[in-house]
């Protein structure tokens, strides 16, 4: 029996079943194709409906699983083949050149501090910037530099500045090959690309955002520092608009399903957002509230009682920006009064959906059967909600379906224990 | 609780049969839509007019027929599909519409000015209702071939009604023969033969009239041994490639047919348009067929032409509210065009091109009462290829 499980995606959910495995005692690979594991949680500034810190529940997990002597993670790696031979997985993971040597770098900074190019940075959703020698975010883990090389210009200065002599340029990709049990594939989910909804503007007119951007900009450790302003001139918005189902149960998106966390996000965002400016007017345009979980509903009547956060039922159809103020102009009807009109706002949030990340090339390697949604499929929703078709794989987070961060971390750990059935004596 | 409804709806209100029938008529996904608001908030009519599309649809679904056979804002769709292309329904809210008229229509109960209109096409075969003998007119002391002389019929021309008929349009007919001819092309038309392709009466809801011209146009074209054809007017064009049933003809509006020969480098100009030009997106050529590339590509191949677009284009471009029988029924108070041709003045377009006969009418009529003469003028691709002086490579 191998007594080592492999886990393939190093959010919230990749994260708690490899503490979970490791836990029990078996040796657990963690995958990430980011230098540094949190995925999504870790950029978000809140989590609905308690407004506990985001990054107050992920920082620990992430340094846990970072420091425990059962976990091995690949930090900026690909799971590339996977054989399975009767009970043994022979995984191969390439570990992409970070050109720092992970031995030497001690994540003193310097490198970055000194580093003349500074590119858009995808943590913060492109609103701040980072340099083309980098850590996603500060609390990330590992705490090691990456070259981009694609924006790096050779300079060297790092290589100069660098007193651990980490920096090697001629790093190459590395094979590392390891055999497991069991597997847990937690890849998580991607942002619908709100540009494909054109009436939107988004990409087009600077001051529509998606959720998770503002999530940044509401973030003390984000790029405005936790200051709320909008792209487009830096002024504070006092009035913001969100707009619900962007990519969701739309036929012309193609995704019918419900991403379940939208309501929510959004109504949380509305109240930090008025939480940091008070003055602020929010409305958000529905077609229809889903407060289903824990404690959900009376956050919803809490959002609209005491913050006085409005909800207008109408789907927005239309978004015109005036050019010489770059304020946006909402056409929609308000579906309970019959009215239309056209509302102006400073900022625009896209409440964007949940969608499969496509360009995962994991659905190539494990043949895991995908749902007319995009996302894998367990073997039965009720009954076996972790296990899949292929045995000694399993499931976990929003790699099955859009799922908030409880739903996550309980699929997590219930795919771990299910996982250490086939690892055990 | 049916009951207590109809007591408080009045008996009779309530009467889930018209929903039955709505979905016999082609609104057969009435019951599906969600009533989010989208169709009424993205319309380009209902944002300046009567018509309320998700109220329509709502009363549909509950059967209010009175209520809604009775609503007036049912004539003022234009038909122009945004509301179609974003529902997130799919429920097609237009063609919801377009079923509630053809009921309507069994009845008799249509606007004067539209009878008028279905009336001269019934008669005359346009809705202009001005005789058969006068269609061909426009091409007299032209070069061009009528289909049924003894030779086979390479490529159709179909020139629709307003391009045989309108003054105004008929310079356009005019100026694709003479591109045409320039090209070295072997087509011909129909002449007096041709009758309105239906288009307009499929809008309407006159569904059993469109019948009746979509079978004569096929079997017109079947004896001339057609199967080539390139339009006019995009709602000539949408009415062969999406509403005949028939999938055996290469249909394609003259912006495909030409920007094509522009790919294969057969098409130059020999002068230049110096002039700020930009493009109202016909929605019978872009939101129902996905054309938007090719009359752009022209439009920027003319020499000495600055290409603006403008605010909203392509598949967010606004109906000229010229189709859906909206040419026929007039509605007060401000236009979209108008609105548009102040758009296009304030970015520093001298001129707006258009690739419909409804779209050409309406901006003239919008550059006029915004009073933007000799500021501002609008012209049809064909015209503005003529005055560039095409040459055939």
């Amino acid at each position: 029996m191998v007594k080592a499980g492999l886990v393939i995606g190093g959010g919230i959910s990749g994260i708690q079943s490899a503490l979970d495995l490791a836990d029990q005692g078996y040796t657990v690979y963690l995958v990430e194709k980011n230098p540094s594991i949190g995925g999504k949680m870790a950029q978000l500034d809140k989590t609905f409906p308690t407004l506990d810190c985001a990054a107050c529940i992920m920082t620990p997990k992430m340094v846990d699983a970072g420091r425990h002597p059962n976990i091995r993670l690949f930090t900026y790696s690909e799971t590339q083949n996977i054989e399975k031979d009767i009970e043994i997985f022979k995984v191969k993971i390439v570990r992409k050149p970070r050109y720092v040597d992970e031995t030497k770098c001690t994540g003193c900074g310097l490198c970055a501090l000194h580093c003349p190019i500074e590119v858009r940075n995808e943590f913060d959703e492109d609103l701040g910037v980072r340099k083309a020698i980098y850590v996603p975010f500060p609390q990330a883990v590992p705490l090691i530099y990456t070259i981009d090389k694609d924006s790096c210009i050779d300079c060297a200065l790092c290589e100069r500045i660098c007193q651990a002599k980490a920096i090697d340029r001629a790093q190459q990709p590395k094979e590392v090959e390891v055999e497991v049990g069991a597997i847990i594939v937690s890849t998580g989910f991607e942002l619908f690309d709100a540009r494909k909804k054109e009436e939107y503007g988004y990409g087009v007119y600077q001051n529509v955002i998606t959720g998770l951007a503002l999530e940044r900009l509401l973030s003390a450790s984000g790029p405005t520092a936790g200051h709320i302003v909008r792209p487009s001139d830096g002024r504070i918005p006092l009035r913001v608009a969100f707009l619900q189902c962007v990519g969701s149960r739309d036929e012309k998106s193609g995704n019918l399903y419900c991403s379940r966390v939208c309501c929510m996000y959004a109504t949380k965002e509305a109240i930090l957002l008025k939480e940091h400016v008070p003055d602020i007017d929010v409305t958000i345009y529905y077609m229809d509230i889903r407060a289903y979980g824990k404690g959900f509903e009376e956050f919803y009547q809490r959002a609209k009682q005491e913050f006085g956060i409005k909800y207008i039922r109408g789907r927005v159809a239309e978004i015109i920006e005036d050019p010489y103020t770059q304020n946006l102009f909402l056409k929609a009807e308000n579906t309970e009064t019959g009215e239309l009109f056209d509302q102006e706002v400073d900022m625009v949030v896209l409440s964007a959906g949940l969608v499969p990340p496509w360009n995962d090339n994991l659905r190539n390697l494990l043949p895991i059967p995908i749902g007319d949604d995009g996302f894998f499929v367990t073997s039965n929703p009720k009954s076996e909600p972790v296990t899949t078709k292929m045995e000694r794989v399993f499931i976990a987070g929003a790699t099955e379906g859009p799922k908030d961060i409880p739903d996550s971390v309980i699929q997590a750990s219930a795919a771990a224990m299910k996982a250490s059935n086939f690892l055990k004596d | 609780m049916i009951g207590a409804q109809r007591s408080i709806m009045g008996p009779n209100e309530l009467d889930l049969s018209f929903t039955e029938a709505v979905v016999k008529a082609g609104g057969d996904k009435v019951n599906l839509c969600i009533q989010c608001g989208t169709c009424s908030a993205c319309c380009p009519s209902g944002t300046r007019t009567a018509l309320r599309t998700r109220q329509i649809i709502r009363r549909a679904q509950l059967g209010f027929q009175e209520k809604v056979l009775l609503d007036k804002g049912l004539w003022l769709c234009t038909t122009c599909s945004t509301c179609t292309n974003r529902c997130p329904r799919d429920v097609d809210p237009m063609g919801i519409l377009i079923s509630l008229r053809s009921l309507l229509v069994e009845e008799g109960q249509v606007p004067t000015t539209l009878r008028d209109a279905l009336g001269g096409v019934y008669k005359y075969g346009n809705p202009w209702g001005i005789m058969r003998s006068k269609r061909s007119e426009w091409a007299n002391g032209l070069n061009v071939k009528y289909a049924g002389g003894g030779e086979k019929v390479e490529l159709l021309y179909f020139v629709g009604c307003a391009p045989s008929y309108d003054s105004r349009v008929q310079h356009v007919a005019r100026a694709l023969v003479a591109n045409l001819n320039a090209l070295g092309v072997d087509f011909s038309i129909l002449g007096n033969e041709e009758s309105c392709c239906g288009n307009e009466i499929y809008s309407i809801g006159e569904k059993g009239l469109f019948d009746i011209l979509a079978e004569e146009n096929l079997s017109l074209l079947d004896r001339h041994g057609v199967n080539r054809i390139v339009t006019t007017s995009p709602h000539c064009f949408n009415a062969f490639k999406n509403r005949y049933g028939r999938k055996n003809f290469d249909v394609r509006h003259y912006t495909q047919y030409l920007a094509d020969l522009i790919d294969e480098e057969k098409l130059s100009f020999s002068g230049e348009v110096k002039k700020v030009v930009t493009f109202q997106d016909p929605c019978y050529l872009g939101k129902h067929n996905n054309v938007y590339d090719e009359p752009r590509k022209i439009i920027e191949n003319i020499p000495g032409v600055k290409f603006v677009e403008l605010p909203t284009s392509r598949g967010r471009s606004v109906c000229c509210e010229g189709g859906g029988g909206r040419m026929w029924v007039d509605n007060p108070g401000e236009r979209a065009t108008e609105s548009r041709v102040r758009d296009a003045v304030n970015m520093g377009a001298e001129m707006i091109a258009v690739a419909c006969p409804f779209c050409l009418l309406t901006y003239d009529d919008a550059i006029k009462t915004t009073g933007n003469e000799g500021v501002i003028q609008v012209m049809d691709i064909n015209e503005l290829i003529t005055e560039a002086g095409l040459v055939h490579n």
